[in-house]
């Protein structure tokens, strides 16, 4: 129970990346591999604040601004150094990866001593469940860390979708959901695209620090690697949750993106379960996702075997 | 009002594939103004409109609009006082959001853009009465993406988002020119309406002989990057679509006699 408990959590932590992937990938097309650097960046920054004692909650803020600060970086490199995307975010993602390291001052941080939110979970659960140590859920024996955790998750991700959907309905984000969409038309109404594109990119990397610092929080460590293949990760997530609630509208698809993040982390926690070597994790993560960028486009044209042999692009 | 002075634009300047596209190009047009702006493929008609558009820099010369000295402005800080609708109706509205977001976006051309609601209630019942005076039932479809709509509605829409802040300039880059005839027509009338009724000044550019005599007080034809020809005033009066491809027949009999001039001073110097 406890591993599905920890499944969903996570799943639920990593909603936030696929979040960002969401922003970056499906609002802009872009390809924003900064992600990678960013989540560490977020686990760094706020592991730093808590050892030094400083609220859990301020922590998690500092590293938003981080990964904002990253994203924005790579916004700039892209639109008024004219990299290529893919560049400028692999720039941002090197650079930071040395960033990380001066900012944790060596390469993981155990936070197990720290006053986190974990904790804080911890005592908001005991606050609403009693003082008791563990819970019966269903039958199923809880934990109230566990418990309390995953309650403040849920809220946690609820709060982020709703502002989220929220923004994209305001002057301002209708406007960088034109810019993804045609910015040679929103240029022509008045609006600095690449401004949009730096504001957008921030947001999105924001988000994604913030779900790589209460992924340290959770698992009780930072570790200067823990961003290796996150961006591949919150892509997979994201089609899950297209395919899921198969449909464009904005409201659907986010919901269907945190379904997404946590269907796919249920899926490899009992792949890992029935003896799948953790090794080969990203692997399967990197086929799962090439599958499902390509397989549509496989079946449309096997399905019109002898005609038009002029398939689209995969994305 | 639009004051263009003596620009110049040159692409790919100092390689084989140089081309002068604008060269010392000088137009002035007055509040009200509607000029239809005719021409060769490549005489330089949709760069001009890009010029003022501010798509690119012109390398010299001064653009000047209401007052206001454009030539150096970004494309997204002229569009403060122009609207456009381009020839492709693809480029004039972001096709997976609907059609009420698209004009929510057009409702705020050139202002600030904060946290406020981007379809607020007042705006909402606004667009609803805009749109049914296109007659095209999309009334109804506020909520549908705009990219599941035709070419012709597309671009009236477009025209419609272009028109709705009154722009100082409107410029509209060859609008029908990709649509079957029976929208090209609706379109076009829209053009007039819109133009007339809020008696914008507007630079079309065209390939429709047609629309170039029945629409507009002003003609230019272009060539080779420059004006060739201006019909104003008593000259614009009863002109017909012969007389303009009359003109079009002297420009390409001059190009042929450029070609045969040059052979012949081949042949006898070379």
């Amino acid at each position: 129970m406890s591993l599905f408990l920890g499944a969903l959590t996570i799943g639920l932590i990593l909603s936030l990346l696929a979040l960002g992937v969401y922003m970056s990938f499906r609002v802009f097309k872009f390809p924003d591999i900064t992600a990678e650097g960013s989540v560490t960046f977020g686990a760094a920054v706020s592991a730093v604040l808590l050892i030094k004692g400083i609220d859990p909650g301020v922590s998690l803020f500092a590293a938003f601004a981080a990964g904002a600060a990253a994203g924005a970086v790579t916004g700039i490199l892209h639109t008024k150094c004219k990299i290529n995307e893919l560049l400028a975010g692999i720039l941002v993602m090197t650079a930071l990866y040395s960033v990380n390291l001066h900012v944790m001052g060596k390469s993981n941080i155990p936070l197990v001593d720290a006053k986190s939110t974990s904790t804080v979970a911890e005592s908001i659960g005991a606050r609403i469940f009693g003082q008791s140590t563990d819970l019966n859920w269903f039958g199923w024996d809880v934990s109230i860390r566990d418990a309390g955790m995953l309650l403040m998750m849920f809220a946690v991700v609820a709060a982020a979708a709703f502002i989220l959907l929220v923004f994209f309905r305001t002057n301002i984000g209708t406007a960088i959901r034109a810019t993804g969409d045609n910015p040679q038309m929103i240029r022509a109404l008045g609006v600095d695209v690449d401004l949009m594109m730096i504001l957008g990119l921030a947001i999105s990397n924001g988000l994604i620090a913030l779900a790589g610092a209460l992924l340290a929080q959770y698992q009780g460590f930072a570790d200067v690697q823990m961003g290796i293949g996150m961006m591949v990760w919150g892509l997979a997530s994201v089609i899950i949750g297209e395919a899921l609630v198969g449909s464009n509208k904005q409201g659907l698809v986010v919901t269907g993106t945190i379904m997404g993040s946590v269907l796919f982390r249920l899926l490899v926690a009992i792949a890992l379960r029935w003896g799948l070597n953790p090794n080969d994790l990203k692997l399967i993560t990197a086929l799962f996702v090439f599958a499902a960028l390509v397989g549509p486009t496989m079946a449309r044209s096997f399905l019109k075997k002898g005609g038009n042999q002029t398939s689209g692009r995969a994305v | 009002m639009l004051e263009i002075t003596n620009i110049n634009k040159t692409f790919h300047a100092g390689t084989v594939n140089e081309v002068f596209a604008l060269q010392d190009v000088s137009l002035s047009l007055a509040q009200g103004d509607f000029l239809i702006i005719i021409g060769t493929n490549g005489s330089g008609k949709s760069t001009l409109l890009n010029a003022v558009a501010g798509s690119f820099i012109a390398d010299s010369g001064k653009i000047s609009l209401s007052g206001h000295d454009i030539t150096k402005w970004p494309e997204h800080k002229r569009a403060s006082l122009i609207g456009r609708v381009f020839q492709n109706p693809f480029s004039g509205t972001a096709p997976t959001m609907t059609i009420a977001e698209n004009l929510s976006l057009a409702a705020k051309r050139g202002k600030p853009r904060g946290f406020g609601w981007a379809l607020d209630k007042q705006l909402q019942n606004e667009l609803r009465d805009r749109i049914r005076t296109l007659n095209m039932g999309l009334e109804d479809r506020l909520d549908n993406a705009i990219g599941s709509l035709s070419g012709g509605q597309r671009q009236a829409l477009t025209l419609l988002m272009a028109s709705w802040l009154k722009p100082d300039l409107l410029l509209l880059d060859e609008h029908t020119a990709a649509l079957d005839p029976k929208s090209a027509d609706q379109v076009i009338r829209l053009t007039k309406d819109i133009v007339e009724r809020d008696r914008l000044t507007t630079l079309m550019v065209t390939h429709s002989m047609q629309q170039a005599v029945h629409l507009g007080n002003r003609i230019i034809m272009m060539h080779k990057g420059q004006v060739l020809h201006d019909f104003k005033g008593a000259s614009r009066q009863g002109i017909r679509s012969e007389d303009l491809l009359h003109r079009f027949e002297e420009v390409r009999r001059r190009e042929q006699v450029d070609v045969r001039v040059a052979e012949l001073l081949q042949r006898m110097y070379v």
